[in-house]
């Protein structure tokens, strides 16, 4: 494997609005490595007095992508680097980065499935990572996504989610609104639990791949009630990124 | 918050995984590091450094055992030098750089 560790110039390519607060920026990448799904950058911004702020954030495009990466960033209201991400750049602007980096919470076709992917808020990025690795390799690997938002105006990627779901390729995309549900919701509002957990598994079969990312209490509740109903641990992959989805 | 277990203590709910720290280990052993086996002094089970549970809000960071939560790695950083306190791992499998 390549090692590639240094700090290079990336430049943004496009911004796309998500959600109302978040965005996703395209980087065109000079040294381009192919990531893995799952894997993050880490962004490094020096003020003019040479003060650094860093943060790591998940790359949300497949793999097959040459030369470029889309990284989806929550903006953070107390945030030292969203903030500057959502507000100030434009595309054309220059921004220090590296990666791709980590090997534990990546997932491509080769380790099969089926897959469970639990998301909460933007927790759903290196997620959707490995979605559309998957989608890009035609695969028909059984996979439930299940996504815990606050708001139905809080669901990033809903519009490609929805088309993949109508493929019929077995991904399936369950949402639990834990705060307020769309107009005339069947589907769960709560925040996720036991039986929730239990039904999505009943659907994908035995022996499952299971990813969990977001704020480090839902990762802990989803790990813990998962590993209660009898899942190896060593079949769970946990990112979890802090209090407030600092990632 | 989604999730929020009311119960769960600041220093839980500030918790991040080994692979948060993903670059910052490849800078400092070289290689990646996140998909490596590592073991526990305390109870002898294997992790892979990715799954350590990381604290980093405070100078240096601190990375504990899933299984046992004992303090496994204190890695503190200066302009200098980076200072490791390993006296909690058995073993750590460092890969070569290919």
């Amino acid at each position: 494997m390549k090692q590639f560790i240094q700090w290079q110039i990336a430049r943004v390519k496009a911004i796309k609005q998500e959600t109302p607060t978040a965005k996703t920026f395209t980087f065109a990448i000079p040294a381009w490595v192919q990531h893995r799904a799952g894997q993050h950058y880490d962004v490094r911004l020096t003020a003019p007095d040479g003060y650094q702020a860093q943060r790591s954030y998940s790359v949300a495009s497949e793999p097959e992508r040459t030369g470029e990466i889309d990284l989806t960033v929550e903006r953070l209201d107390d945030g030292e680097v969203s903030p500057y991400l959502h507000d100030v750049l434009v595309p054309g602007d220059q921004v220090e980065m590296r990666g791709p980096l980590g090997g534990y919470f990546v997932w491509e076709t080769t380790l099969g499935g089926p897959l469970l992917l639990v998301a909460g808020g933007s927790g759903i990025v290196p997620l959707m990572a490995m979605v559309r690795h998957r989608v890009a390799q035609r695969s028909a690997i059984p996979t439930r996504l299940l996504h815990s938002v606050r708001t139905p105006d809080d669901v990033i990627y809903a519009a490609e989610l929805r088309r993949l779901s109508e493929q019929h390729t077995g991904l399936d995309v369950i949402y639990t609104f834990t705060r307020q549900a769309p107009a005339n919701w069947l589907g769960y509002a709560r925040r996720i639990d036991e039986m929730m957990v239990r039904e999505v598994l009943q659907t994908l079969g035995s022996k499952p791949r299971i990813y969990i990312c977001g704020p480090t209490a839902l990762v802990e509740v989803a790990a813990n009630t998962l590993a209660r109903i009898g899942i190896d641990a060593d079949s769970i992959r946990t990112e979890r990124f802090g209090p407030t989805g600092g990632r | 918050m989604n999730g929020l277990d009311l119960s769960m203590d600041m220093n839980t709910q500030m918790m991040l995984d080994g692979n948060a720290l993903a670059g910052k280990l490849q800078t400092i052993f070289g290689v990646e590091m996140t998909g490596t086996n590592i073991i526990c002094a305390q109870c002898g089970g294997t992790s892979m450094m990715g799954e350590l549970r990381a604290f980093i809000q405070s100078p240096g960071i601190v990375l504990r055992c899933p299984a046992c939560e004992s303090v496994m790695l204190r890695l503190v950083q200066t302009p200098r030098a980076t200072l490791i306190d390993a006296r909690g791992v058995m073993y750590l499998k460092i890969p070569l750089s290919v």
